[in-house]
């Protein structure tokens, strides 16, 4: 016991933090224990958001199910979509048949879905920083990406608009020219969210160093996405074991070293950048064609289990997909990257100001629609 | 001679001479509706700041701000007012009731009492004290208490932590805000703010106060609790710090506090650096009252730019930057402005 | 796409090294092997530590209720080798519901299990904290087993109209 101890009596304090409170990102609830303002326990608790998606699944048909992707991780439903119809497809094993052209524009989609979660997550990530004005500059450029899902889909947040065989509608003529003029401003509006956050002094003082995590850990913990390639773990599917049509695009994968909140915040920045250079090459190249492959009316998969993940915009996001050869799914098993995640809070909260934890847990960017499923 | 001073003397005579009232009773009814003056000048003001703040956030966001009521939304905040008054006085059950009930009254009292020796002309104060710089910091310090009764008093954890924050910040960065005006004092020898504005009438001390004013200015924006340094209220982390609790008209008079404490150490800024009600220029057709609410309203622009620029610091910065970097600054300030006026001295003998 | 790994020779390691009862596993995946409960920890820690193999990311630990048995299925992968192993652990529906808990071998398992201790109610020993992670700590039954009784009156509650009927 030191000295200050001796003389000073103190207490340590619990301390809700959620789900009622501006930075959980919804309904997530952690209990910290405090010793004045460094948390010295952390206990995550989930779970208000479920609503027994994969149980709902296995009463609905293969086609029917796929709406409910979209609210999972609702900031990326494109993403969600294609990796359930994907999953689907690998199942029936048609997943050579799909056009060329329906390809693309999965590729297309995933790609602005992925730009439009992480300028939700850089947007928010300011927010909870209290710096207000960013919110706007991020959620600019994210509103022209969901005018862009109306347009293919009629929908901007969950947008319905995969299938299994292809997608549901060709771009209309409108598409194109929309997509050009949001190619040509999203990287100046990257500069602009540099300017803007990234140069601060405050945000990187409030960033850099803070709640860092090790490769060992990240691995350990089963962490995927931008968290673990913050930390140095040089792995992005689309890269290393592409799916769909992703090996015919050049682009890198940005990896960095220290795996602190800074890195995390950096490595989402620079995959923006790099999600518009495969955008370019798939406005580019993108044949004329139909949309659709020739796929039976009632969908019934031969019985048999699929695993199929891919590179989601939080990380690795799969579908565990076990069929009876029924017209419905046997077992749906959702792998989300989010609730995996988020385990990685308690061990990281763990010694932090309660002003850094915000920080920190902004940084792993989570949604809680996917997490509690 | 002032025109405002013209009327209360219009007044004072009409009292005594007109209708006989006694010179003193004449005296206290005067002064009691000049303070009642005062108080409704501080809460005009605050429906124009809170009009202000929402049309520049919305400025530097890109957005458009309060638009539906009246000119650019200028009613908005007057119809707010009449929601928030109507609003259900909530109060938690477990809180300490006295402490809670007083807290917000006591930040409302402390914010206001500051404005007793602000000048906004010539004339234009309540009591022109010769200790006018010296009170005003002293009652500036008192505000504290009623942020930790708040904290206290709601019986709520983050509450308790947003008034301990605010505690340790305010009490920190009382101590650079008072040596940097102390440098002014030393200029003018007079800690009388009508005095320090008279004797700014060749040049504004903010040029040879430079690094007073800045020290003045970056305290003051801890002393008034506003981002970035708005750790006490710290909306992401502690909700809303030590006024979670408060809600309808006790809430209001917190808001009320900040914004009238945020116009006192405008005002203060004004008097201190930017010549008060001196005219720039040699524009003295334009009255002196006038020129003051131009240089309030411009250090209330510098402030509000701050807030919509920058994300929250951290507490451990915060507090560094204070003791670390404030504080030596300050008394680098006084030391520099001590060598000037002896040099000063020596050479004009 | 993916890479699997050659399963005769990685069960034939496993039985001479381990001496654990590995068997592959036919399915339409092609890369299933099956793994006794009770060798579990063992098996899943030479899995990891293997040099030729290195399954030293858990991807999905999932568990299906088949009409014959429960099985916990774990999906695993190399970083170093980009190969992909599943592993089955079959419950027969007469015997006690319980795995080995994998935890101690990837933090990854830890929330994993617990969820699928939640839906699925089966019991991983060894586990440091098995509690319900998604539905709340009073709730009767595990929804994801297929004789999973939608209309339990604890579950309910009040909002009657919620109830599920199929």
């Amino acid at each position: 016991m030191t000295l200050k101890q001796e003389l000073v009596r103190t207490q340590e304090m619990e301390i809700n933090f959620g789900p009622h409170h501006p930075s959980t990102h919804g309904v997530f609830r952690a209990v910290f224990t405090l010793d004045g303002e460094y948390i010295t326990k952390c206990v995550n608790h989930l779970g208000y958001l479920h609503r027994g998606i994969e149980k709902l699944a296995e009463s609905r048909t293969y086609t029917q199910f796929i709406p409910y992707n979209g609210r999972l991780d609702y900031v990326s439903g494109m993403l969600n979509e294609s990796a359930y119809v994907q999953a689907v497809e690998e199942l029936m094993g048609i997943a050579d048949q799909i056009p060329e052209r329906a390809q693309y524009i999965r590729v297309i989609m995933c790609e602005l879905q992925r730009i439009a979660s992480h300028l939700v997550f850089w947007a928010s990530m300011a927010l909870d920083m209290g710096g207000f004005t960013p919110w706007t500059y991020g959620f600019r450029e994210r509103d022209t990406v969901l005018d862009l899902f109306e347009m293919a889909a009629g929908n901007r947040m969950m947008p319905n608009y995969m299938r299994i065989g292809g997608v549901a509608a060709d771009l209309n003529e409108e598409f194109m020219p929309a997509l050009r003029k949001f190619l040509d401003i999203m990287p100046k509006a990257l500069e602009e969210y540099h300017g803007i956050l990234t140069g601060n002094e405050i945000f990187q003082a409030r960033t850099i160093g803070v709640a860092p995590l090790s490769a060992e850990t990240a691995l350990d913990y089963g962490i995927s996405g931008p968290i673990a390639r913050a930390s140095g773990i040089d792995y992005d599917m689309r890269r290393d074991e592409p799916y769909g049509i992703y090996d015919r695009f050049k682009f890198n994968v940005p990896v960095r070293k220290n795996g602190d909140t800074f890195d995390r915040y950096m490595v989402r920045l620079d995959e923006m950048a790099e999600s518009v250079k495969i955008l370019e090459q798939a406005y580019r190249d993108i044949p004329e064609g139909p949309v659709m492959a020739k796929v039976p009316k009632v969908i019934k998969p031969p019985a048999g289990e699929v695993f199929y993940r891919i590179e989601h915009s939080k990380g690795h996001f799969g579908f565990h997909i076990v069929s009876d050869g029924s017209n419905k799914p046997y077992r749906l098993r959702i792998y989300s990257p989010c609730f995996t995640n988020v385990a990685i809070f308690e061990e990281m909260a763990k010694g932090l100001h309660l002003q850094d934890a915000v920080v920190a847990f902004a940084s792993l960017d989570i949604i809680l629609g996917e997490i509690d499923r | 001679m002032d025109i405002f001073l013209v009327w209360v003397d219009i007044f004072r005579n009409w009292l005594t001479a007109g209708i006989g009232v006694p010179a003193l009773a004449a005296e206290i009814f005067i002064k009691i509706i000049l303070v009642l003056i005062v108080i409704v000048f501080v809460c005009c003001n605050l429906i124009v700041l809170v009009w202000l703040e929402r049309k520049f956030s919305a400025f530097y966001a890109m957005r458009r701000g309060p638009n539906r009521l009246g000119p650019a939304g200028f009613f908005q905040f007057p119809v707010d007012i009449v929601k928030m008054l109507a609003k259900e006085d909530i109060i938690p059950k477990a809180a300490d009731l006295p402490v809670f009930k007083t807290a917000s009254i006591c930040a409302f009292i402390t914010a206001i009492l500051a404005w007793a020796v602000i000048p906004l002309g010539k004339g234009l104060v309540l009591e022109d004290l010769n200790i006018g710089i010296f009170y005003f910091i002293a009652i500036g310090s008192t505000g504290t208490i009623a942020f930790i009764m708040a904290g206290f008093g709601s019986n709520n954890k983050y509450s308790l932590l947003g008034g301990m924050r605010t505690a340790a910040q305010m009490i920190s960065y009382e101590i650079p805000m008072a040596f940097s005006l102390l440098g002014v004092v030393m200029l003018t020898g007079s800690l009388n703010l009508s005095d320090i504005n008279d004797a700014q009438r060749n040049v504004w001390f903010v040029f040879p106060q430079i690094l007073a004013f800045l020290c003045y200015f970056i305290s003051s924006i801890a002393e008034t609790n506003r981002a970035p340094l708005d750790l006490s209220e710290g909306e992401q982390e502690l909700v809303a710090g030590y006024f979670l609790e408060y809600s309808g008209i006790r809430y209001s008079l917190f808001m009320v506090a900040e914004y009238a404490h945020l116009v006192a150490v405008s005002a203060i800024a004004s008097i201190m650096f930017l010549g008060g009600w001196n005219p720039l220029f040699g524009l003295t057709f334009i009255p002196g009252f006038v020129w003051m609410m131009l240089k309030i309203y411009f250090m209330i622009f510098l402030f509000m730019w701050m807030r919509w620029t920058f994300p929250r610091v951290r507490i451990e910065n915060l507090m560094h930057f204070g003791w670390k970097v404030l504080i030596p600054v300050s008394l680098l300030n006084i030391f520099l402005t001590s060598i000037g006026l002896y040099v000063f001295q020596a050479i004009t003998g | 796409m993916d890479k699997s790994v050659d399963r005769q020779a990685l069960v034939e390691l496993l039985q001479k090294k381990i001496g654990v009862e590995v068997q592959v596993f036919e399915d339409n995946t092609g890369r299933s092997i099956k793994v006794p409960r009770s060798q579990l920890p063992q098996t899943m820690k030479e899995l990891r530590d293997n040099e030729q193999y290195q399954f030293d990311y858990l991807m999905n630990l999932s568990s299906v209720d088949y009409p014959e048995n429960f099985t916990v299925v774990y999906h695993l992968t190399s970083m170093k080798y980009k190969h992909y192993l599943t592993v089955k652990v079959e419950i027969s529906k007469e015997e006690p519901c319980w795995v080995p808990s994998v935890s101690s071998i990837w933090k990854a398992a830890q929330v994993q299990e617990r969820e699928v201790y939640d839906l699925m109610g089966i019991i991983f020993t060894d586990h440091p904290d098995l509690r319900r992670i998604l539905l709340p700590d009073d709730f009767v039954g595990h929804p994801l087993r297929k004789d999973f009784n939608y209309e339990h009156e604890d579950n309910t509650g009040s909002q009657t109209d919620l109830r599920c009927k199929t």
